[in-house]
């Protein structure tokens, strides 16, 4: 993989001490934490990069494989699950042709599940990249998905 | 007992992006009243006097916790304010911080003024990243227009569950996994970097400038013997109107399910999230308050229609996905649990099932290192006694 310049982001790192903001920002920028990058990160800020790695894989946010470009993040827990989050699942399938894990062959996608993000009053629900959606019908999805193209 | 509004008095009321909006209702009054009138132990006097408690769950006495803090020797002090709320069937902060973030970022300066702290941090969920922006904008308004005498220092999560708990989240703002700490040594003697710290949920920090506003008499009024103020709940599930409500403590969890929420044929509510506790409809008119049935604010409802089974093994899988892997009764634990729920679940459940799920979940509640072992089995314990013949009609013939 070609290194990507992260100066700028290292330098707000060592002003502010937020390391989950700089991994969050450093996988935007590269569509994931890599092996290469996360060592090339790891020398930058003087940490092992086994600690590096050890913090990226302990959070459910931060990923050292390869993401899409868009992440789209579905609700499992019970109160979206009761209220058909299959469905939506069902919907992303059909739309974009992929399943949980998965990245779409542009690498326009990645869909992940995962748990409770905060929408149980709209349920069912899910987030693509840091915007939330709910109340999702399939004519919704595709209408989300849409305006990520 | 209608809905009584205490800390979401300005949710809707106020224009979140405007500060004068605020100042018109009071904004700023509990922390220019503790500064201009208090000592910071005279603002701690006040807080025990009201008889707060914590709203994470724990319910340990506020004011209690900031004297420790503050009579703790160390270099620095510290204030965390919890805003990673990741309960199942939660989003009370979510509407908080979307709609007064400003009464909490009074909140927060008071606390660090009662404490002697220079350093604030507000931990906030990585699924409300959404609101990180608006919640720089707020602390900067804030600061333009008041000293706070601290500075509020943001940190986004990553999304991990345990995070929310306490240890944890001082671990995960000192740069490591969030995994919980042996404890004692407890945060108000050593906390965040090994200092004195307090750490409060979002609807702790919003009660404390009404508090110094209002003074603690007031506060005290409202509530029940044990459980001062009110409670803020996020109600989901199988209700027409999942919303965020608040009720004086004490208030029927009946009102809150039925009338509020608009429940109809329930079975059962969860009362705390996934780790709450499970009330059965037959005991629906137990008061919400810590002597009685509490937790931090999720209640989920689920009417007729639903298994208790298989949302006992959904509710396991929860935690054995959110689970840190540290300590091994709620590791092996979890994977246990979920494995012999699927058995039931899938028609290859033995007799000896039932046992096995008691015991590991005993097990698990008397050994885990922090609360999320401690409480993940509190579902199947709790329906293990309400609603056994589900399980026994699992079992393999």
């Amino acid at each position: 993989m070609e290194s990507v310049a992260l100066v700028d982001l290292v330098e707000r790192y060592r002003q502010n001490g937020d390391l989950l903001s700089l991994l969050k920002s450093v996988q935007r920028r590269c569509g994931g934490l890599d092996r290469d990058t996360t060592a090339q990160l790891a020398e930058q800020i003087g940490l092992p990069v086994s600690e590096l790695y050890g913090v990226i894989t302990f959070y459910a946010f931060l990923s050292p494989r390869p993401l899409g470009r868009n992440v789209i993040r579905v609700c499992r827990c019970l109160p979206c699950t009761n209220r058909d989050s299959q469905t939506v699942l069902g919907t992303i399938k059909e739309e974009l042709g992929i399943g949980p894990g998965e990245t779409t062959v542009d690498r326009r996608f990645t869909l992940q599940m995962v748990n409770c993000i905060g929408a149980c009053d709209v349920t069912p629900s899910m987030m693509v990249n840091e915007k939330r959606y709910g109340n999702l019908t399939p004519a919704r999805v595709a209408q989300v998905l849409g305006s990520y193209l | 007992m209608p809905e009584h509004r205490v800390v979401l008095r300005n949710c809707g009321k106020i224009d979140p992006t405007d500060i004068a909006s605020w100042l018109a209702v009071g904004g700023f009054q509990g922390l220019d009243r503790a500064r201009s009138e208090l000592t910071p132990e005279a603002v701690i006097g006040e807080v025990k006097a009201s008889g707060l408690r914590g709203r994470g769950g724990a319910g340990f006495p506020t004011g209690l916790k900031w004297e420790l803090t503050r009579k703790s020797p160390g270099d620095e002090r510290y204030v965390i304010c919890n805003a990673d709320e990741g309960e199942l069937g939660t989003f009370k902060d979510r509407y908080i911080l979307e709609r007064d973030p400003f009464t909490l970022v009074e909140g927060i300066a008071i606390a660090c003024y009662a404490v002697g702290a220079r350093h604030a941090f507000l931990y906030v969920r990585d699924e409300y990243g959404d609101l990180l922006d608006h919640l720089h904008r707020t602390i900067s308004a804030a600061e333009a227009e008041r000293p706070l005498g601290c500075s509020i220092h943001i940190r986004e999560a990553a999304g991990a569950y345990v995070c929310g708990e306490e240890s944890a989240l001082m671990e995960s703002i000192e740069r490591k996994r969030g995994e919980p700490r042996y404890r004692p040594p407890f945060p108000p003697s050593k906390g965040l970097w090994g200092q004195p710290t307090v750490i409060q949920n979002v609807e702790t920090m919003m009660n404390v400038p009404t508090i110094l506003r209002e003074g603690p008499e007031w506060f005290a009024n409202l509530g029940t013997a044990q459980s001062k103020g009110t409670k803020v709940f996020s109600l989901s599930g199988d209700v027409s109107r999942p919303a965020v409500f608040e009720v004086p403590m004490g208030t029927p969890l009946r009102e809150v399910v039925e009338q509020m929420a608009g429940a109809r044929s329930v079975k059962m509510v969860q009362v705390g999230g996934a780790s709450g506790r499970v009330v059965p409809y037959e005991r629906i008119d137990a008061p919400l308050a810590f002597e009685s049935i509490l937790g931090a604010g999720a209640i989920i409802v689920y009417d007729d229609s639903r298994d208790a089974v298989e949302v006992g093994l959904r509710t396991m899988e929860f935690f054995l996905e959110e689970c840190c892997g540290k300590c091994s009764p709620c590791r092996q634990g979890t994977e246990a649990l979920v494995e012999i729920l699927e058995g039931l679940v899938h028609g290859r459940g033995r007799e000896r099932d039932l046992t096995l799920l008691q015991d590991i979940a005993e097990n698990m509640m008397l050994a885990s290192l922090c609360g999320l072992g401690q409480a993940a089995p509190n579902y199947l314990v709790d329906t293990l006694q309400s609603f056994r013949n589900e399980y026994l009609a699992r079992l393999a013939a």
